[in-house]
């Protein structure tokens, strides 16, 4: 397939890396550029100035395009685009055809009309070429001055100072430095330290004409007062190269932009435009970061396999020696938005400024001037929605000497660490664990972090100690050959991308074609997210055989068949009802260990018959096939008892019926007592009630099994509401959270700070996650059916119960009974 | 879609292995597998639709002569696809049918062809 690029800025070279990297040798690609040198770091330009080697600010040397098999005409641009012979004329006279085109042309530097703007010594700030003509002027001149006080005419201004240029002045049209990105106040602060560096600050000026023959001497602006100058620099924006698009009949929008969609296409589905000229959702984005994740949607489009543009903050951090000054998120949001936490120190000439969500969770936005330390804390805090320590001014207040609630380790995984290369927070980790990188350097060269702009360095640095420091206790929980991630990692990503099937599970979080061990845990977790019933969405085959079928597979090839029977309690209707049921399809009966009866020996082919029997009878799912809540035994309690202090029955029902056919990373199980007597082995299960005088004593993670352990109490003298709502915290908490096939006595004993810290989470909501929780329960309760009775009632399902596809009536031959007691049981394996 | 040796028409007249008919594709779920009875004899037939792949192998699990193959889950380990048998997650490959994860005896596997919406199966 021919890929035809058109600009080798950074982000188009960003393209040509990624196309070459992901699929070696698969496209002919061609290149035009018309700066004369390739792709270099456009961020860094202005460390040209300072002595900065033209070749090192290179993305990658010419011969590297040569070594990728790409064909790269520099100094040669595009002038023309044949959208019906699918080819690109360039200026040199070349003609080229393509499959697919990306438009990667950038910005030019948007020129106010001014009279005389045409003079000598009047300059754009965009490429190497304009450096080095200022570089020229500057030499022989005095005074310095540039049109517009954002944050590229800032860095312009410096430079012009560091040039050698006694003064220099910057002037602004709006009211305040930085429009864009900084408050008033920021905007003031910043002025006195701009101040301090030299610099003159005009704020409220329109300049209207040029003056000086033939190079230019004097601004005049519009209030009638002027300025000396004998060097111009204009910095008054952006305006994105459409040209091209425009010709070639390709929407734009009305003031400049080619229009993509989120994967980048254009109005023509054969051209894509990626960077500074592309205009998406009516944004141009004249930053990197974002540049990189166009490129990345749009690769990953032309590769089939689309990760579409979600739009992009326009975080920033100045890159002025001895000015810190960053903006991220939503710098302004308050009012009705947002509450506004400040922190002004005036001699220190430090300003901090963070907009917090109403609700007290979420960080949306903020402005750091003097100290921005924590700034790539606070953008991932806000780009990932990190939940707000309790109290957020610590955020900013930071270095108060106490560590930083809400740090580094709140952090999900895919929290982009480096925007600039788009690596990820577990990237890094990964890297410090696995690839043996414990420098930054090495770190740099395994993973590209911090190769960018550079401002995540430190961070990299932070996180690299973290996860060293962690290293010594370090195991690696991964679920499977298929997955780097743990089970909550996987969780949290699924649930993070909402994502419904297991296949597409696997294809983009894990590797080949997943197994038997990570297939019944993805499964697990669709179900426990999305409550659907698991052989209706699609995600039957990655079930374990005895979810598949509902049913437990007994030695032999039968399965059992456990109807639910809530706290125990059953009427004599139901118990002759089941007693039926089992004299027709010849099953064995026998009370469990769960209070409930278990009916062994079932054909496959009969268990639609006898679930039909069943449910007609009142009976419902008990899933003793699923990881899923399996029974709440209760003793009789006070309806009976001479002790019981509560209704423990009733109670019981109420739990089993609110958590059954919860999905969890294992079984759980509960029992509820009517006093201290404890005839339901209430402290042997995962979680579980015991009556008292005022109410319920809570106890979780306790567990029967080869290795019992009593279970721990985690509140006492609960009313029936305030319980539940405990366990549903408790429940979501444990089903977030676990590793596969781990009970919760296991997570509990793995988990730091132990019973104290789930007592923080469940109790007093250290996570903020209880309110989220709860509605998941609720959500969950809601949504439950039966299972069994959408099998029966759903053809495509029924039919997958039969031993023989082909021969849909027959019995499998080989199962086979022997008699014993008056009833029957499974012949012994051969 | 063909695994194994290609089918020659002529396979079908000799009597010590031929192609028979086994089912309409749709009746096997995507990534799962279904059993197919064939006289005496069960077979397990995989529809192992990521890798847009078909698969026969023998219904009975070597280790405990248990015929549950065909409810296994399937997957892979490396490249090579199996197949887990329900029981006690035995791993045979669907390609040769040998053991992965033990000393378990391997697995007699089965050509499968796709004409149109039919499957068949070669058998010896
Ligand atoms: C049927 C029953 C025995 C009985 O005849 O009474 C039973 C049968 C099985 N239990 Fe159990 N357990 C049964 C009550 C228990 C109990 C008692 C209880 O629930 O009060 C326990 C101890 C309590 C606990 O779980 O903490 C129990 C602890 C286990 C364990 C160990 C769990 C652990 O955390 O260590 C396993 C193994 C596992 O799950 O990995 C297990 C696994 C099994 C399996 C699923 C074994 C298997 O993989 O085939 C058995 C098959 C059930 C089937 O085919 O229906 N069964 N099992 C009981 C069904 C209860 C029900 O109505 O659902
Ligand atoms: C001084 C300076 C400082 C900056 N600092 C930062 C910063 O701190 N952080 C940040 O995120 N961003 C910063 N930026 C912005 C950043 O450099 C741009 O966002 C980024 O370079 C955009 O990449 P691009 O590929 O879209 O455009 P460009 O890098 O501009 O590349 C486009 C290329 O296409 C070429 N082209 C145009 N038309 C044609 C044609 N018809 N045929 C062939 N070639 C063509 C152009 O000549 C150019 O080389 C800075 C920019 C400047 C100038
Ligand atoms: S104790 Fe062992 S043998 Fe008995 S039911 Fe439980 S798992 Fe089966
Ligand atoms: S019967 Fe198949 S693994 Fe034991």
């Amino acid at each position: 397939m021919k890929i035809v690029i058109v600009g080798n800025g950074m982000v188009g070279f960003k393209c040509c890396e990624k196309l070459t990297g992901r699929a070696p040798g698969r496209f002919q690609i061609t290149v035009f550029g018309e700066e004369t040198r390739p792709a270099y770091d456009r961020v860094h330009l202005s460390d040209y100035f300072s002595g900065k080697e033209e070749a090192s600010l290179y993305l990658a040397p010419a011969e590297w395009y040569a070594g990728q098999g790409i064909q790269l005409h520099l100094g040669d641009p595009v002038c023309q685009i044949n959208r019906q012979s699918k080819t690109v004329d360039s200026f040199k006279g070349k003609s080229v055809p393509y499959d697919l085109l990306i438009l990667a042309t950038g910005s030019a530097p948007f020129v106010p009309v001014i009279e005389g703007i045409e003079k000598k010594g009047v300059y754009l700030y965009r490429n190497l070429e304009d450096l080095d003509l200022i570089e020229s002027r500057a030499a022989k001149s005095q005074k310095g001055a540039v049109i517009g006080g954002g944050l590229l005419g800032l860095e312009a201004a410096k430079a012009l100072l560091d040039l050698g240029l006694r003064e220099v002045s910057v002037i602004e049209y709006a009211s305040r430095l930085m429009p864009r990105q900084l408050d008033e106040m920021g905007s003031q602060i910043l002025m006195e330290k701009l101040k301090t560096l030299g610099l003159n600050i005009l704020l409220g000026k329109n300049t209207v004409a040029l003056e000086g023959d033939p190079g230019i001497r004097q601004l005049l602006f519009s209030d009638g007062t002027g300025l000396d100058t004998d060097l111009l620099v204009i910095s008054a924006g952006i305006r994105p190269r459409d040209e091209l698009a425009q010709m070639a009949g390709l929407e734009t929008g009305t003031r400049g932009g080619i229009v993509v969609d989120e994967n980048m296409q254009t109005s023509d589905p054969f051209i894509y435009a990626v960077g500074e000229c592309a205009l998406h959702k009516g944004m141009i984005y004249g930053l990197v970061a974002p540049g990189y994740d166009m490129a990345e949607a749009a690769c990953c489009h032309i590769l089939d396999q689309p990760k579409p543009f979600a739009g992009y903050d326009m975080s920033t951090r100045l890159k002025l020696i001895g000015v810190d000054v960053a903006s991220f998120g939503d710098p302004f949001a308050n009012g009705s938005q947002a509450d506004v936490i400040t922190i002004h120190h005036g001699p220190e000439g430090v300003y901090k400024r963070i907009n917090i969500s109403k609700d007290g969770k979420n960080l949306l936005g903020g402005i750091l001037i003097g100290d921005a330390s924590q700034y790539n804390l606070l953008v991932q805090t806000v780009r990932n929605k990190v939940i707000l320590p309790a109290q957020p001014e610590d955020l900013i207040l930071g270095d108060r000497g106490n560590a930083v609630s809400g740090g580094l380790g709140s952090l999900p995984d895919e929290a982009l660490i480096c925007s600039c290369e788009s690596i990820s927070k577990k990237s890094i980790c990964d890297a410090v664990r696995f690839e043996k990188c414990e420098n930054v350097e090495s770190i740099k060269r395994c993973t590209k972090a911090g190769t960018g702009c550079g401002g995540c360095v430190p961070i990299l640095k932070d996180l690299m100690t973290e996860t060293l420091k962690a290293e010594g206790k370090y195991i690696r929980n991964r679920i499977c050959e298929h997955f780097e991630y743990s089970r909550q990692e996987l969780f949290d990503l699924v649930k993070l991308y909402q994502i419904k099937t297991c296949n597409e599970v696997l294809s983009r979080f894990g590797s080949q074609d997943g197994c038997e061990i990570c297939k019944p845990v993805i499964a697990s977790i669709l179900a426990s997210l999305w409550n659907e019933m698991p052989l209706r969405s699609g995600n039957g085959t990655a079930q374990d055989s005895n979810d598949r079928f509902l049913a437990n597979i007994q030695k032999g090839g039968s399965y059992s068949v456990v109807p639910r029977i809530p706290g125990g309690e059953i009427t004599p209707d139901k118990l002759v009802a089941i007693g039926l049921t089992a004299k027709k399809y010849n099953l064995y009966t026998k009370i469990t260990g769960g209070q409930r009866i278990d009916l062994f020996g079932a054909h496959l082919h009969d268990l639609p018959l006898i679930w039909e029997d069943l449910i007609a009878a009142g009976f419902e799912s008990g899933h003793a096939y699923g990881k899923a809540l399996r029974t709440v035994k209760s003793c009789v309690g006070s309806t009976w008892c001479r002790f019981g202090l509560h209704d423990s029955v009733s109670f019981a029902i109420r739990i089993e019926e609110r958590y059954r056919g919860l999905r969890a990373p294992h079984k759980i199980k509960s029992a509820v007592s009517g006093c201290i007597r404890e005839c339901a082995e209430a402290q042997s299960k995962d979680f579980g009630l015991i009556a008292t005088e005022k109410g319920w004593n809570l106890y979780v993670c306790g567990n029967g099994g080869s290795k019992p352990q009593h279970a721990l109490l985690l509140a006492t003298d609960l009313d029936e509401q305030t319980c539940i709502r405990y366990i549903d915290r408790f429940l979501m908490f444990y089903i977030q959270t676990a590793d596969p096939l781990t009970r919760t006595a296991t997570w509990l004993n793995k988990m730091e700070g132990g019973i104290d810290y789930l007592r923080n989470v469940v109790i007093r909501d250290s996570l903020g996650l209880a309110a989220q929780w709860e509605q998941e329960m609720d959500q969950h309760v809601a949504s439950y059916q039966c299972e069994w009775k959408v099998a029966i009632e759903t053809p495509e399902i029924r039919k997958r119960f039969t031993h023989f596809v082909n021969a849909p009536g027959e019995k499998d031959p080989t199962l086979d009974f022997e008699p014993m007691r008056e009833q029957k049981k499974a012949r012994e394996w051969k | 879609m063909e695994i194994g040796e290609s089918a020659e028409p002529g396979d079908s007249g000799r009597t010590d292995e031929h192609w028979f008919f086994a089912c309409y594709k749709e009746e096997v779920p995507e990534d799962g597998g279904v059993c197919i009875k064939y006289g005496d004899c069960q077979i397990a037939l995989f529809y192992f639709a990521r890798r847009n792949e078909w698969y026969a192998t023998q219904n009975e699990c070597p280790h405990r002569k248990q015929m549950a193959l065909s409810r296994g889950l399937i997957g892979s380990a490396g490249d090579e696809p199996k197949v887990a048998c329900p029981f006690h997650k035995n791993t045979f490959s669907l390609k040769s049918g040998i053991n992965l994860n033990g000393n378990e005896q391997s697995l007699e596997v089965y050509p499968v062809r796709l004409d149109e919406n039919k499957v068949y199966i070669k058998i010896k």
